[in-house]
């Protein structure tokens, strides 16, 4: 096919966020839909992750938010007719999607081709054996390894090999059901989890301790090659590249290893075919030139994403335009806008990426990383020194680090072990370690990591002694204070490493320290990323700051045109894609304004970080120095703090104290809500109904509180997302053992104490305000009672099941509260509401995590709005109201459990799902399946596992259970819940938990795939999964990969939804036909 | 650590510290943007007498492989025996250093050498001014040393060829010329692992004298004018006619073309690093090559018979040119082939293709 007969383009998005694949997906597949539409191509686009901005207006013709599995994608394909569909720019969802099509016949049916790499080479990289056949062919080393079908065979296979191997299931995404085995014993259960995902489990022999270098290669169909970049991994063979910290370009390889490895990379990617862009990883043995090559990624990846914004060249955008047939030497380099896109970019910087972690927001869980990811985000430091990129990564990472240094003691009990086994907090022992005096030697020894990187480190060490020993910031020359920061010590670091701390707040000290070094002279300046190491001239607007040079690349007009937008940083539980949506949002707004706009972000899975988003990107900290570093460099008309979550909120009084103009909403206003003594304050006196609370200041005060109010409780620290220490109470000892912990979290705001209430509705209000007057809202509602963290709750709009009266009420409060707080901009309540009592739990004077999902479904954008009025535009108040359409928003929430290993897989008041899809239907069983299916779970067939905690939640189930029975289900149900069922009359079969003796035990039988979906409803919604019986089959659930739902009313929902409706019958409709 | 001043010759001054040898010198300031590959990048006879800037920051990091020698005397693991830039210059040298493969720290070899070397130096500002104002003479001076470097510049060739004829693999096969004009060892390696008969002759050596079945023109720093012995010799060959096959590599396109009749250019700051994009005219195959020259062919200069073979796809200066029916070809790149991209390996493939004829 030419490129003039391909009219109309398919292209499958990754799904909800999930940990193994997130927002580099979203950033992957709006390139290639900018790519497509550029040549006026008609484009459809699958992705039930409505927070994305490739799911937004103008970036795809049409779009659907369906799930990406085969049945609704060839529904899709039915209804579209597309001419060409691309595989490459959905992770492995899509992909894996994209083979079962081809195989099964549907491309073909249809006479939709598969642009770019065929699914031939595909299928040759992504089977083991095939992969290692092919590139037997052309005598390039593989590792070792022996696909399996049974565990026997796998046991054999281990033997033969000897120990240590490494299991991995084919076909899976980031390493899911892979794990290292030391021994039998340890195959023997990896294996078995291996097998729940994948018919075919490979067995390697293992590389421990050798380099992790990949590359990311592009060819043309002319069979033009270039290597993108390569890069190396700071953590050894043996921790997944996805949980290591990646350095690019390499930095310990020497040119020979480098080119060999180079023309390894070009040579496979010409032998299997790529049409396009793909990843190469070698592991390459330290002491000589030895290699094997690990995997081929035959599409746009993780890495891809990250070596786009490492080196500014625009890999998914390329690669899209690659699979429509042109060359390489037609299309442009878009950083120079000049030199064609066949070069190598050439790097005159260092950058460092370092994956997020949220290992502490899940019970039991298991914190050793190894060959499975379990980070949830990543965050990438540019800078011209090594130590600088280390600090500056640290410290974007978010949580509540300063850098390599001058960070809180970890409490360790071993530290060899820390630094032998490695766990999320590995390179914070590093420096503890060279704080203690280990040798580099000695490090290596443990740790395997390069004696180079140790050494570097070792150096900031050094210089943190160096400022220790100053004692005093007076005794801090111009020299060392260069030095420290070129090695990336921020103003904190410095003024913490002299001691400031013991006379004064921090925050103060670091202020002080910061007019010391500006007295000195020493300032950061502004590079570009060109892509070209400056050889020739580029109007690149892709910029970072460093203190190892002596001039800026841009020039400042100092006209006070231009919005600066601060971005929302690392994914993280509690802030994701949705808040990129927002800052993208934003600075669209900003730009069609007549201002200059930009962007202030360092998360390489973003389409915020883009540099043709804005006018100009800052790709740096979000700390309030280099925030205002930057500030003071730009001298902007404004900026906006309100539209990238808690991390720029959290700035802004610090900003406002330094007389930064601040748009929108006053920094005072922000503080008198997120501070919640000042806010329940408030509420009590403009007479706004909220939850009994108390602000705490001592046990004494709790006591007496706690005996008016009785347990549980709901404690919260200021200032946080994603209820980040927050948590529910049911006793003293929790009390108090919590209090300890939140102490730590906050000195400056108090933590209140609030009444929890059981069984009440949760209500969503978003809106936007102009000078306290609301403009637009949008009323949500959640399907699981308060007690789920909203983040993890299945969310209604337009909420369904409320009483005019109620939503009444809502909104007068929310206008209240507005007028009362003066909001300009926007904002998000949240109410509890039983009968029609309104009680308000929290208000947030930002965009929420749900701005994009009401905005969607509303079809008014709210932050277009929000951003207008921050300008100090003229808006208009919608006229639509919701009660005025005819379909249903539902946003559901993606677990990750799967890939963490002994977490209790339970929600609760903490966050702990990943991502989000959002999808529409023509009534609320519709839009409810489509979403719980877009989430990975299935319908069952045959068998559904009931086992319920309290009697009161077995009751609630009693209707579900008659549904499923009317509709030929059969109930299994374990000894509790199984007599109660009995007693109300509902058959059904008695299974045993692990703790119990009797059979059939249930996790056998979901082992035999007799279970198809369990419902485990935990008792109280806080347990120790260890006195939990049910803890193991809620687990075994996950890791037999057996749809699992923990929370009644949820589970209610999805059996009345599939019991109700057909999934054959759901609508296939875009976005634009919900009228 | 000595304070250090480069002084470019338009008063511009960078501040750096040194970490080599300690003396003043003068020469033509060029910058460099490979990313990997210092060493090579040191022993390269292109950089003969310049100062050269690294634009990638981070320099040191592997240390220095063993300057150990062949049976045959051809350098091991490097393109020559010794380091031809008169001066480096870097933004952090990192004294730290792990390799298997290393021998040393760069900062022993460069004072064993004799070569001032400085780090600190905002790399990044002075290739932006050099790429604004073209490459142009600079001095190094130390503090305290107030003695006027002079540069060495003048017909640098004569200083990196070979002193006499040299004869490697004798009687293995076909005969090749290799007229050195400061030749990468490391293409020597490569034409020997080809099974071939290598004579190494002095740049002004007059190779029609030899009996032999292919010509090669190595690369070499400089002005090409500067070679005017060896143009005579190539427009020697060339007037012969005969179907003998020749290449020329980096100076030898140059060489070749003013052999021809074209004219050569000094380029505003040249093509210095391991990722220059070329394309073969006429055609859609391109090659990421690597490259080292200051001085650029005039393509709409060459007589009719002769054509441009490849062009740079950044600026479209030629990047190589062939005769219209003899088996007689140059390239501006250099096919690196001891550990270079490799994309260009079918230049030697062509090259062996018509020898074996």
């Amino acid at each position: 096919m030419e490129k003039k007969d391909i009219k109309k383009v398919l292209v499958l998005g990754s799904g909800a966020l999930k940990i193994g694949e997130a927002g580099e997906f979203d950033y992957s597949g709006s390139q290639a839909l900018k790519a497509l539409r550029e040549e006026g191509i008609y484009t459809v686009l699958i992705n039930p992750n409505i927070a994305t901005v490739q799911t937004s207006e103008g970036v795809a013709d049409k779009i659907y938010f369906l799930p990406v599995n085969p049945f609704f994608v060839e529904k899709v394909i039915a209804k579209e007719r597309p001419d060409g569909v691309l595989l490459a720019f959905g992770g492995q969802t899509a992909l894996n999607c994209g083979v079962e099509l081809y195989k099964s016949g549907v491309l073909e049916k249809y006479n939709v081709q598969v642009l770019g790499t065929p699914v031939q080479a595909i299928m040759d990289t992504e089977d083991r054996e095939l992969f290692v056949e092919k590139l037997d062919e052309i005598n390039v080393k593989t590792i070792q390894s022996e696909a399996c079908e049974t565990i026997e065979a796998a046991r054999a296979a281990a033997k033969e090999l000897g120990y240590p191997v490494i299991l991995r299931a084919a076909y899976a995404l980031g390493g899911l059901g892979s794990g290292f085995c030391d021994n039998e014993e340890e195959l023997n259960v990896i294996a078995e989890k291996a097998f729940s995902f994948s018919p075919q489990v490979l067995v390697e022999k293992s590389l421990k301790g050798w380099k992790e270098i990949e590359y990311e290669v592009v060819r043309d169909k002319y069979d033009n090659c270039i290597t993108v970049c390569n890069m190396e991994n700071l953590d050894p063979l043996g921790i997944h590249t996805g949980e290591s910290i990646v350095i690019a370009p390499t930095q310990t390889l020497t040119k020979s290893e480098a080119a060999k490895l180079r023309a390894l990379a070009i040579k496979i990617v010409r032998h299997v075919g790529i049409v396009g862009e793909c990843n190469v990883q070698y592991a390459l043995d330290p002491y000589s030139e030895d290699y094997r090559v690990i995997e081929v990624n035959a599409r746009l990846s993780r890495s891809s994403a990250l070596a786009s914004k490492a080196t500014g060249y625009p890999l998914a955008f390329v690669a899209a335009k690659i699979a429509l047939g042109y060359g390489l030497f037609e299309l442009k380099n878009s950083v120079t806008k000049d030199t064609p896109a066949f070069f190598e970019p050439t790097l005159d910087y260092i950058v460092a990426k370092f994956p997020r972690w949220d290992l502490g927001k899940f019970r039991g869980v298991d914190r050793e990383i190894g060959s499975s990811m379990k980070s949830v985000g990543e965050v990438m430091a540019i800078g011209r020194t090594f130590e600088d990129t280390i600090q500056k990564g640290l410290r974007m990472i978010g949580q509540g680090m300063h850098g390599f240094t001058e960070n809180k003691t970890l409490h360790v009990d071993d530290l060899d072990h820390a630094l032998s086994a490695p766990t999320d907090k590995r390179i914070f022992f590093l420096s503890q370690a060279l704080h203690e005096g280990y040798t580099i030697d000695r490090l290596h020894e443990l740790t395997k990591i390069d004696r180079w990187f140790l050494e570097k480190l070792q150096n900031i060490v050094k210089t943190d002694n160096e400022l220790k020993a100053a004692g005093s910031l007076q005794a801090i020359d111009e020299d060392l204070m260069r030095k420290a920061k070129i090695q990336g010590f921020s103003d904190f670091q410095i003024a913490k490493a002299v001691g400031m701390g013991a006379q004064m707040d921090m925050e103060y000290a670091a202020l002080i320290a910061r007019k010391h070094r500006l007295s000195l002279g020493v300032k950061p300046v502004v590079k570009q990323i060109d892509t070209l190491a400056a050889e020739f001239p580029a109007q690149t607007n892709y910029l970072y700051l460093t203190y190892s040079g002596v001039a800026n690349d841009v020039k400042y007009l100092n006209d006070r045109k231009s919005v600066v937008v601060l971005g929302s940083g690392a994914y993280r539980i509690g802030s994701s894609v949705e808040f990129d949506w927002c800052g993208v949002q934003a600075l669209k707004t900003i730009r069609e304004n007549g201002y200059r706009s930009v962007m202030i972000n360092y998360n390489p899975e973003t389409v915020s970080t883009d540099y043709d988003m804005c006018d100009r990107l800052y790709f740096d900290e979000l700390t309030f120095e280099r925030v205002m570093d930057i500030l003071e460099l730009e001298n902007p008309h404004g900026v906006i703090v309100s539209t990238g979550g808690q991390i720029p909120n959290n700035l802004a009084l610090k900003l406002d104290a330094q007389h930064m103009p601040i748009l929108g909403t006053t920094a005072r206003s922000i503080d008198n809500a997120e501070d919640r003594d000042k806010f329940s304050a408030m509420l009590d006196r403009i007479g706004v109904d909220q939850p009994e609370w108390s602000a705490l200041t001592s046990m004494e005060d709790v006591k007496t509180f706690i005996d008016k109010v009785g347990f549980p409780v709901l404690v919260r620290p200021s200032y946080v997302l994603s209820g980040a220490a927050m948590n529910v109470c049911f006793n003293q000892e929790e009390l108090e053992r919590f209090l300890k912990m939140a102490a730590t979290v906050s000195k400056k705001h108090p933590v209140v104490i609030s009444k929890f209430m059981l069984n009440t509705k949760e209500i969503e209000m978003d809106a936007v305000a102009k000078d306290g007057e609301i403009i637009a809202y949008a009323i949500s509602e959640h399907v699981e009672f308060a007690g789920v963290h909203s983040g993890d709750a299945t969310i209604q709009f337009p909420a369904q099941k409320l009483y005019v009266e109620t939503v009444r009420r809502i909104k007068k409060i929310s206008g209240q509260i507005a007028r009362e707080l003066n909001i300009s901009g926007p904002f998000n309540i949240q109410y509890l509401a039983r009968e029609n009592e309104i009680k308000v739990i929290e208000c947030n004077l930002r965009a929420s995590r749900s701005f994009p999902f009401v905005s969607k479904v509303l079809k008014i954008n709210f932050i277009d709005i929000a951003t207008r009025i921050m300008l100090g535009l003229p808006v208009e108040k919608p006229s639509k109201n919701f009660f005025d359409f005819d379909y249903v928003g539902v946003k559901a929430s993606q677990f990750s459990f799967n890939r963490l290993q002994k977490a209790d897989p339970v929600i609760g008041v903490d966050m702990t799902s990943t991502g989000e899809v959002g999808c529409l239907g023509e009534d609320a069983n519709s839009a409810l399946l489509t979403s719980m299916l877009s989430v990975g779970l299935r319908v069952p067939k045959k068998n559904v596992l009931f086992s319920i905690g309290s009697p009161k939640q077995k009751a609630q189930m009693l209707d579900s259970a008659r549904q499923l029975i009317a509709k030929g289900f059969n109930i299994y149900a374990t000894l509790g819940t199984s007599h109660f069922l009995t007693e109300a009359g509902i058959p059904n079969t008695t299974v045993y938990q692990p703790s119990e003796e009797g059979t059939p035990q249930a996790i056998d039988l979901m082992r035999e795939g007799v279970i198809e979906f369990v419902v485990s409803v935990p008792k109280d919604i806080v347990t120790d999964p260890q006195n939990d019986v049910c803890y193991h089959v809620r687990r075994a659930a996950i890791d037999l990969n057996v749809p699992l739902l923990t929370n009644a009313r949820l589970a209610a929902a999805f059996i009345n939804a599939f019991c109700t409706v057909d999934v054959n019958d759901l609508a296939i409709q875009s976005w634009d036909e919900y009228k | 650590m000595k304070k250090v001043t480069l002084k470019l010759s338009d008063g511009t001054c960078f501040k750096g510290t040194s970490f080599g040898y300690e003396k003043n010198v003068a020469g033509e300031l060029v910058f460099n943007t490979t990313m990997i590959g210092y060493p090579e990048v040191l022993t390269d006879a292109n950089f003969e007498g310049q100062l050269v800037v690294m634009t990638y920051p981070l320099i040191g990091n592997y240390g220095v492989p063993a300057c150990s020698s062949l049976e045959n005397g051809l350098s091991e693991f490097m393109d020559s025996h010794r380091i031809h830039p008169a001066a480096v210059i870097m933004t952090e040298y990192s004294p730290e250093y792990s390799h298997w493969n290393a021998n040393e720290d760069l900062a022993a070899w460069l004072i064993r050498e004799q070569i001032p070397a400085i780090t600190g130096v905002d790399t990044r500002e002075l290739t932006k001014h050099l790429r604004e104002n073209g490459t142009m003479q600079a001095t190094l001076i130390f503090e305290g040393d107030d003695t006027t470097p002079v540069a060495n510049d003048e017909n640098l060739v004569p200083q990196v060829s070979c002193k006499e004829v040299v004869t490697y693999n004798a009687g293995a096969g076909k005969k090749v010329v290799l007229v050195d004009c400061g030749v990468k060892e490391g293409i020597i390696r490569y034409l020997l692992a080809r099974g071939v008969e290598v004579t190494r002759v002095p740049w002004d050596y007059d190779f029609n004298t030899l009996e032999f079945d292919a010509l090669m023109l190595s690369n070499g720093p400089g002005d090409p004018e500067d070679c005017a012995v060896t143009i005579e010799n190539i427009k020697t060959f060339l007037a012969k006619g005969e179907d003998k096959p020749l290449l020329g590599l980096g100076l030898g396109n140059q060489l070749l073309a003013l052999a021809a009749g074209a004219e050569v250019l000094k380029h505003k700051y040249g093509h210095r690093g391991a990722t220059q994009p070329v394309q073969i005219v006429g055609g859609e195959r391109c090659y990421i090559t690597a490259q080292n020259h200051g001085y650029v062919v005039d393509g709409t200069t060459l007589p009719e018979e002769w054509k441009e073979w490849f062009v740079n796809m950044n600026d479209r200066t030629n990047e190589g040119i062939r005769h219209a029916e003899k088996p007689w070809m140059a390239v501006q790149f250099i096919p690196e082939m001891n550990c270079g991209p490799k994309d260009s390996e079918f230049v030697f493939d062509n090259f062996f293709q018509l020898l074996n004829k």
